[in-house]
């Protein structure tokens, strides 16, 4: 029969803007605490993602899939390895593994490499490796001319070398159809293949590397740097293998062993970061707290300051929830500036420091989308009691100014 | 004719402690046209008997009828639609919303229980007219004179055309020259169909009335 009083949704906003927006200052100052807050939270995920983004892009699934064992119980005296003859063989039948193989720098000092035998060697700088042919696959390499040193080579002992593109230049070799030989402190050894890349351990690319059987008998282990073994995984078995391969290696010495496998990206990525960003989380949520209780001193005060015009309201057919509706979009509408205002700096504070630093910005749609909700229930939180207490204001007592 | 006011024993005691009686249970009818004016000295019962008739507070005794309805047995909800729609009130104080225009100010008195938001801003500026302030539309009210003031605030009462202008000390914040004017108005507005009651403690503002009450101590007299 009587048609009751409404407030729409849309005059709702409108007024909770016109309130907002009726004292500009005092509401900015209001929202600085919300800004600061949600800001706060969407630079630091924000700044992690995009540390975490360049992490992710130099962890290349090379790295992911590589293992080093570094012989750690080397005989002192004798130098004689840890590593077993057959140590390719062995670890190749670990599950997971590709291929791998031990090398070392050949523990010659100053050896002349010349291209010709009794010619003054121009091999200055030049570093001489052994490798078996699983370390040398598991460096991927990319062949020029030539092949590698295989499972003949190396049980012959046969003195072949491979060669790099520097060494192979400056030893003035180029063709290999006429077998020719560079000399080692003047023992020939013939040139099979010419690298030009290596994704693992570039740094062999610089020498001339020979079966590691060959370098044993001629010239012994290694002494000043140990042998390692290269291992190449297959995909997410890194970590496996290198908690086998100890004993794989060696059943009754496998603490003669260290094996690297890669970290893991997710803990790296949480190492990088991990306890400064909670400190930060923390101070970003106590601005938070703070930037409420800001809000809400503010909205109870404009409740007092704003007693007349609820009276006002009152008579003109606002019920008690229309009153109350009013001063929580108000307070809901501050603390969504804030949130948009505090979202708006960080995104660019993060996209600023990713562009200093030649980083790509990072910024998940789920951390930065909700943010400004944040603000909006912060604001909602915030209203409530100054709402309540604006929707029990009797009109009669509020009109009598 | 339905009687706009209609009082039955109409009476308003504040439970106190200790009670006080602010309004003697009376017999009371305002018709449609009619213009009224209450006065009687500070603490007689003015305001109790504006907030009985206005629907801002419920009588304790008897039966009220605004527009020959039982408003005793209404929900809150339902007294409040009532107060909205069909008083009009002005007060002392303007209470005017100092950041918005006076355009906006009219066009507020539309908002819980008037038109859809596309008619509001037409039915304001009418009123405004009414009043003869369309020049000053967009004015705030910080810039308005006293009497503009409560020109706008007549016309913000009168948007929502109610059955009943309830206009308390109307000229009480006005220099006397400003509150003849304002006085004017009120009767012009009375002349145009509106019925109108105004509560007062000036004997002059008094005399506009074509029926004068009196109230002491609570109680009313015609
Ligand atoms: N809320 C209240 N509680 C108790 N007594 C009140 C209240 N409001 C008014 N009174 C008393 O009721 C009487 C009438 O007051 P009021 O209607 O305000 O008179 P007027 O408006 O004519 O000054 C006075 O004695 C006043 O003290
Ligand atoms: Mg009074």
């Amino acid at each position: 029969m009587i048609e009751r009083s409404r407030l729409s949704v849309r005059d709702l906003v409108g007024e909770a803007i016109s309130g907002a927006l009726q004292r500009p200052s005092r509401s900015v100052l209001t929202m600085l605490g919300t800004v600061l807050g949600i800001g706060a939270f969407v630079a630091i995920l924000g700044l992690t993602a995009t540390a975490g983004g360049q992490i992710d892009k130099r962890f290349t699934a090379l790295a992911a899939t590589e293992v080093t064992v570094e012989d750690v119980g080397a005989d002192q005296i004798t130098h004689e390895m840890s590593f077993p003859a057959d140590a390719s063989s062995r670890v190749r039948r670990i599950d997971g593994v590709v291929d791998g193989g031990v090398y070392w720098p050949v523990p010659l000092p100053d050896p002349t490499l010349t291209g010709a035998p009794g010619m003054p060697g121009d091999g200055a700088g030049l570093t001489l490796y052994a490798a078996d042919p699983g370390a040398l696959a598991a460096m991927r390499p990319t062949v020029e001319t030539g092949r590698l040193p295989d499972a003949f080579h190396t049980s012959r002992r046969e003195r072949v070398a491979v060669l790099g593109p520097t060494a192979a230049r400056r030893l003035g070799i180029s063709r290999l159809d006429s077998h020719p030989a560079i000399f080692i402190n003047g023992t020939p050894y013939t040139v099979i293949g010419v690298i030009n890349n290596l994704q693992r351990l570039p740094e062999l690319l610089l020498g001339v590397v020979i079966p590691s059987t060959t370098a044993l008998s001629a010239y012994g282990p290694p002494t000043d740097a140990p042998a390692k073994m290269l291992i190449e995984t297959r995909l997410g078995a890194a970590k496996v293998v290198a908690e086998q391969v100890a004993v794989a290696l060696r059943p009754e010495a496998p603490d003669r062993f260290k094996a690297t496998a890669p970290p893991d990206p997710q803990a790296l990525r949480g190492n990088v970061t991990g306890d400064l960003n909670a400190l930060f989380l923390l101070l970003a949520a106590i601005s938070l707290v703070i930037g409420a209780v800001g809000i809400a001193n503010t909205t109870f005060v404009a409740v007092l300051e704003r007693t007349g015009e609820i009276g006002l309201r009152r008579s003109l057919g606002a019920r008690p929830q229309h009153i109350a509706a009013q001063f929580l979009a108000e307070s809901a509408a501050l603390g969504t500036l804030g949130g948009l205002i505090g979202t708006s700096l960080a995104v660019a504070l993060v996209v600023g420091i990713a562009v200093a630093n030649s980083w790509t910005a990072v910024l998940h749609p789920s951390t930065v989308l909700p943010a400004p909700l944040v603000g909006t229930l912060v604001g909602l939180l915030a209203g409530l009691y100054p709402a309540m207490r604006a929707a029990r204001t009797e009109p009669v007592e509020a009109l009598r100014r | 004719m339905t009687p706009v006011v209609s009082f039955a024993g109409v009476g308003l005691t504040y439970p106190g402690p200790p009670p006080v009686v602010a309004l003697r249970p009376a017999d009371l009818t305002i018709n449609p046209g009619e213009y009224a004016t209450v006065i009687g000295p500070s603490g007689s019962g003015k305001s109790s008997f504006l907030n009985v008739v206005g629907l801002l507070d419920r009588p304790t005794a008897g039966r009220y009828e605004l527009d020959g309805i039982d408003v005793g047995g209404l929900k809150e909800a339902d007294r409040t639609a009532l107060r909205g729609r069909r008083i009009g009130f002005v007060f002392q104080s303007f209470h005017l919303l100092p950041y918005r225009s006076a355009l906006e100010n009219v066009a507020l008195a539309q908002l819980y229980t008037g038109p859809p938001a596309r008619e509001r801003e037409a039915r304001a500026a009418e009123a405004l007219a009414k009043v003869g302030l369309s020049h000053r539309a967009h004015a705030r009210p910080t810039t308005l004179s006293g009497g503009e003031r409560q020109r706008v605030a007549i016309a913000r009462a009168l948007v929502n055309n109610p059955s009943l202008l309830l206009c308390d000390e109307p000229t009480g914040n006005l220099d006397s020259a400003t509150a003849a004017a304002v006085l004017e108005l009120l009767d012009q507005v009375h002349a145009s169909g509106y019925t109108v009651i105004i509560i007062t403690h000036d004997p002059n503002v008094a005399a506009r009335g074509q029926r004068i009450i009196t109230i002491r101590d609570g109680v009313l007299h015609d």
